[in-house]
Order: C-alpha cells, then sequence, then structure tokens
C-alpha cells in the first residue's frame, strides 16, 4: 500500500457518493407528480402546466440515470463502482 | 378495401412476419433452456429496451389506459410515468442487475431456481414457480378473452368467441413453440417500434384536427380534467397504483426473466439511461387522446374503446383499423412472453426439481416447448369457461406478484435472510393479499386489519412492509439451515 489512508478515503468517498445519488432518487421519485401544483389548472399551449412539468422531470431523470450509468454504475448493488 | 378486410389483413401480415421471424430464430438456436428461454443472454439494446417496453405495455397502452383517462382525467399519465419511467427504472437497476449479475455468474434462468440455489432449498423454488403460474395462468386468461373479443368485434361477429380465441391460442403456441426468447424479442421490437410510431401519428393527426376547432387543444381538455388531482385521484390513491403495479411488474415472470437477458452491462448502462424516455413519449400521447375525447364530447358504450372511436371520428377508416390490429398483435406479443415465462417456470422448477432430475438438457427443451402448448391451452379451455374466481385472481395479479419482491429483495441483499424467513415472507403476504381479495373484511376498533383500502392505501401496497415485517422477523430468530448457502450470492458479486 503507497498511501495507508487511501482505504479510509475511498470507503468515505463512496458514502457520500451514495447519500448524494440515494437523494436524488429520492428527489426524482418525489417530484414525478408535482404535488406542489395540487389543484392548479393553469393551462400553457392547451396543456396543463403540470403536464408540461412531468414531460420535463423525465428528460431530467433520462439524463440524471445517463450521468449515473456513466460515472457510478454499480453504487447499492455490488458496493463498488464499476 | 374495407376495414374489417384492412384489420384482418394486418393481424394476418403481423402472424405472417412473426412466423418468419421466429422460424429464423428457431434455427439460430441452440436447443437448449438457457438459448430457448433467454436467448443465451445476448440481447443488444434497441431490443431489450424494445422487447421489455412490449412486453409490459401491449394493448393496455391503446385500450384500458386511455379510457382510464377518459373517464378520470389526464392525471393517469403522471401515475403510469412514476410506475414505469422512474420506479421500475429504479427497481430494474437495483433488483435486476444484481439478478443479471448472478444469474450471469451461476446460471439461474428463473427468479425460483434463484432463490432455491441460495438458501439449498428445492421448496422454496418450487413456491415461488408455483404462487407465480397461480397469478400468471388467469392473467394469460384474461389475455386471450381480450383477443378473442377483439377479433369478434373486428369482423362483426362474423368470427365466433371460440374460434377467434382458439385461433389467436394455436398461432401463439407454433410461434413460441418454434421461437422462444430470441423470436419473441425480436416481433416484440418491430412491434415495439411500430406502436410507438402509429400512436405519434395518431396523436398529431387529432391533435390537428382538434386545434381547427373553434375551442382548440384547450377547449378539448374538460375544466374538471385541468386542475391536478380531484375526483378518483387522491395521492394515496395515485401512490398506490404507482408503487403497487411498478412493484409487482418487476416479479412479474415474463418481465424478471427479462432481466436476465442483457448481454453485457453497457447494454444495461443504455437502457437505464434511454427507459424514462421510452415511457414518457408513449404514455403522453396514448392518455392525452383518452382526456381529449371527453372533451370533444364522444360517448363511450359500455364495453368499447375510445381510442378507435376518436380515430373513427377523426381520420379515415383505414387508419383506425390499423390503429386496432397495431393494438391486437400488441396483446399477442405480450401473452406469447408470458406463455414462454409460464413453460419455463413449470419446466425448471416445478418438472425438474421435483418429477423428473435426471432430464436431460435436449430432454428439458423439448418439454419447455410441450409445456407452452399445455399452458396456453389449459388458458384457452379457461377463457371459453371462465369461472369468476379465477378472473378475479387474473385481475388482482399485480397485487399477488407485488407481494413477492420484498422477500426477494431481501434474499438478495440481506446476508441474514434465512429459509425459514423467506417461507414466512412469500406464504404470509400471499395469504394476507388472498384474503384481502376474497375474504370478508375485517376491522377492529375502526382500524382495518382485512380490507381493500387502509385509509385509502391498497392492500397490495401494505403487503410489502409486511413482507419486509415478516421476513426479517422470522429470520432474525432462526438459524441458517445446514442446505443454505449464504454465500452464493456474494462469491457471484466478487467473481465480477
Amino acid at each position: 500500500m503507497i498511501n495507508p489512508g487511501w482505504d479510509a478515503y475511498h470507503d468515505s468517498m463512496r458514502t457520500w457518493r451514495a447519500l448524494g445519488w440515494g437523494g436524488c432518487f429520492v428527489v426524482l421519485l418525489g417530484l414525478a407528480v408535482p404535488w406542489f401544483l395540487w389543484r392548479s389548472d393553469t393551462l400553457v399551449a392547451g396543456l396543463p402546466v403540470w403536464l408540461w412539468w412531468h414531460i420535463a422531470w423525465m428528460g431530467v431523470t433520462a439524463l440524471a440515470f445517463g450521468a449515473f450509468a456513466r460515472r457510478d454504475w454499480g453504487l447499492f448493488v455490488t458496493g463498488e463502482r464499476q | 378495401m374495407s376495414g374489417v378486410a384492412l384489420e384482418l389483413g394486418v393481424v394476418a401480415g403481423y402472424m405472417v412476419v412473426a412466423l418468419a421471424v421466429g422460424l429464423v430464430a428457431y434455427r439460430v438456436t441452440d436447443r437448449d433452456a438457457e438459448d430457448y428461454y433467454l436467448a443465451g443472454r445476448g440481447l443488444g439494446t434497441g431490443v431489450l429496451l424494445f422487447t421489455t417496453f412490449a412486453t409490459l405495455l401491449s394493448a393496455f397502452t391503446f385500450f384500458a389506459g386511455p379510457n382510464i383517462a377518459y373517464a378520470n382525467g389526464p392525471e393517469w399519465i403522471l401515475v403510469m410515468g412514476l410506475m414505469d419511467g422512474v420506479l421500475f427504472g429504479l427497481l430494474w437497476y437495483v433488483l435486476g442487475y444484481r439478478q443479471w449479475l448472478l444469474g450471469k455468474a451461476n446460471g439461474y434462468v428463473t427468479l425460483g431456481e434463484m432463490l432455491g440455489d441460495r438458501f439449498g432449498s428445492r421448496g422454496l423454488r418450487g413456491l415461488v414457480a408455483g404462487v407465480s403460474i397461480f397469478w400468471l395462468f388467469p392473467y394469460v386468461m384474461l389475455q386471450q378473452i381480450g383477443a378473442g373479443e377483439a377479433l369478434v368485434g373486428l369482423t362483426g361477429g362474423a368470427v365466433p368467441y371460440w374460434a377467434g380465441a382458439g385461433f389467436i391460442t394455436l398461432f401463439m403456441v407454433v410461434y413460441v413453440a418454434i421461437s422462444g426468447m430470441r423470436g419473441v424479442a425480436w416481433t416484440d421490437t418491430l412491434q415495439g417500434v411500430f406502436m410507438l410510431g402509429i400512436t405519434w401519428v395518431a396523436f398529431v393527426w387529432v391533435a390537428a384536427e382538434i386545434a381547427g376547432t373553434t375551442g382548440g387543444l384547450a377547449g378539448a381538455l374538460p375544466t374538471e380534467f385541468r386542475a391536478l388531482g380531484g375526483g378518483a385521484y387522491s395521492p394515496q390513491w395515485m401512490l398506490s397504483q404507482a408503487i403497487g403495479i411498478a412493484v409487482g411488474v418487476s416479479m412479474f415472470p415474463q418481465v424478471n426473466q427479462r432481466f436476465f437477458v442483457a448481454d453485457s452491462k453497457r447494454t444495461l448502462k443504455r437502457t437505464f439511461a434511454i427507459w424514462p424516455l421510452l415511457v414518457v413519449l408513449l404514455f403522453v400521447p396514448a392518455f392525452l387522446m383518452g382526456a381529449w375525447a371527453n372533451g370533444v364530447g364522444l360517448p363511450l358504450p359500455d364495453g368499447e374503446n375510445i381510442v378507435p372511436i376518436l380515430l373513427s371520428e377523426y381520420t379515415p377508416g383505414w387508419f383506425a383499423a390499423l390503429v386496432v390490429a397495431g393494438a391486437l398483435a400488441a396483446m399477442m406479443s405480450s401473452s406469447d412472453s408470458m406463455l414462454l415465462s409460464g413453460s419455463s417456470y413449470f419446466t425448471r422448477d416445478i418438472y425438474r426439481p421435483f418429477v423428473n432430475a435426471d432430464a436431460t438438457a435436449r430432454r428439458e427443451d423439448t418439454l419447455g416447448r410441450v409445456g407452452v402448448a399445455a399452458f396456453a391451452v389449459a388458458a384457452f379451455g379457461g377463457s371459453l369457461l371462465r369461472p369468476g374466481s379465477l378472473l378475479e385472481v387474473g385481475s388482482t395479479a399485480f397485487g399477488g406478484f407485488a407481494q413477492l419482491a420484498p422477500p426477494v429483495a431481501l434474499a438478495m441483499y440481506w446476508r441474514r435472510t434465512t429459509k425459514a424467513g423467506m417461507f414466512a415472507g412469500v406464504l404470509g403476504t400471499q395469504a394476507f393479499y388472498l384474503a384481502t381479495v376474497f375474504g370478508p373484511p375485517v376491522t377492529l376498533a375502526g382500524v382495518p386489519i382485512i380490507a381493500s383500502s387502509y385509509f385509502g392505501w391498497f392492500a397490495q401496497v401494505v403487503g410489502l412492509p409486511l413482507g419486509v415485517v415478516l421476513t426479517v422477523g422470522v429470520s432474525a430468530v432462526t438459524a441458517p439451515s445446514d442446505t443454505e448457502n449464504a454465500s452464493a450470492y456474494v462469491d457471484a458479486l466478487r467473481a465480477d
């Protein structure tokens, strides 16, 4: 081992990544339905504003899933970054 | 060409293409179970995406889904987006990727096989397969009833129900018995692309027609549909639907088995990122059409579907016919995957361990194909007799499958899970859920104990924490049995 602190550093980085992505997934799940627009009936271009939010949110979800797949795939499942 | 002739032409064309694809798949498929059931774990991104997509969504997207949006409003888009796009996507990663790694390392073909190996239990393997077939069989029956009735409607009654359902059963038996997973996945891909394309053509067509009318698109959205929530849509209802169905889908044999079939980690990564987009691209146009049909004042007679009615109002007859035929093809492409998976659960997890442990690979291959036929013919018989209780089982199948998820997830992730804990988790939640479906309601001091709704939450969602409590609780107070191999999964992951 060249640097004895490396393992501890690595473990703590993994914990932070897990917390970050865990939080991100919870937010993605939590706001796929825009609860803060409950009973809002505003229309934009003929469609409810909450529908536009959902469409945009699915795009954000795809981007986040893509970033996760590139950077931290394997986290939670194998315990390692793949 | 009349609409009926065109519809039948499209259905016949689909069948011919499917058979041709099946024959090609037969020629390149080895005579062993892994190749027949899992296409040799060799599906790439495009085929994996669309076979899962087409298997999951099927005729629901054209018929039942838009009908719900027509009756209750377009919030159904959000429910399905959360359910399939986000939640199922994450389950595919957390459960599916883990299953893929374990399956690849240890050669598992079914869920029951995976659990039976880890817990050294033939009984658990048979139980998981048995529970799955219990829910799957009547669900296939419902598909056959739907397809038979669609053919009756399509031909204006010229083809009687038994002949329509029988013909479709016969076709699927021949096709699935020949082609296996590879052929099913290839036709799913063709069908998924067709389904997405035709939905967008229909959507743009209808939107352009409605935009040209005095009220425009906004006028086609009834006032009570504009505000988020209200009516049938309470937060508990929306979340119960989304959670119950997404979790149930992950344990449905034809979807769960697709967790094993990716060719590489790269394929899974790409699929994960594209999945939410594919889901939103299909649901938004399909379900908006249902909501618009309500706003423009089209009536929906009992037993009919709103999308064909909307299309015959705004598009030429041949186009509406094309969409209906596409939906029928979609119905078949979901049923064929169910037949294949049902057969694999039966041959691998029930026949082989309990009846003939020494069956050769060749014999298992033959038996798998015979199993497809037996499963389909039995379901056809059921679709003719239509016993009420069996229909009820089919219509509550998603909830039944959902109950399997907590013990399965714990088995894969928690090393302390024991065989006794697994039996308690699986049997306990199945008993609970069946009691809520069939049993009389029970309340204790105003608190529902056995009920279909718990303060607005569905029984199938309430069963999930119950499954965790039972599996963890019983595992905690029991010791692993001698036959258990707790490292079966750990070693497999390390090898990766």
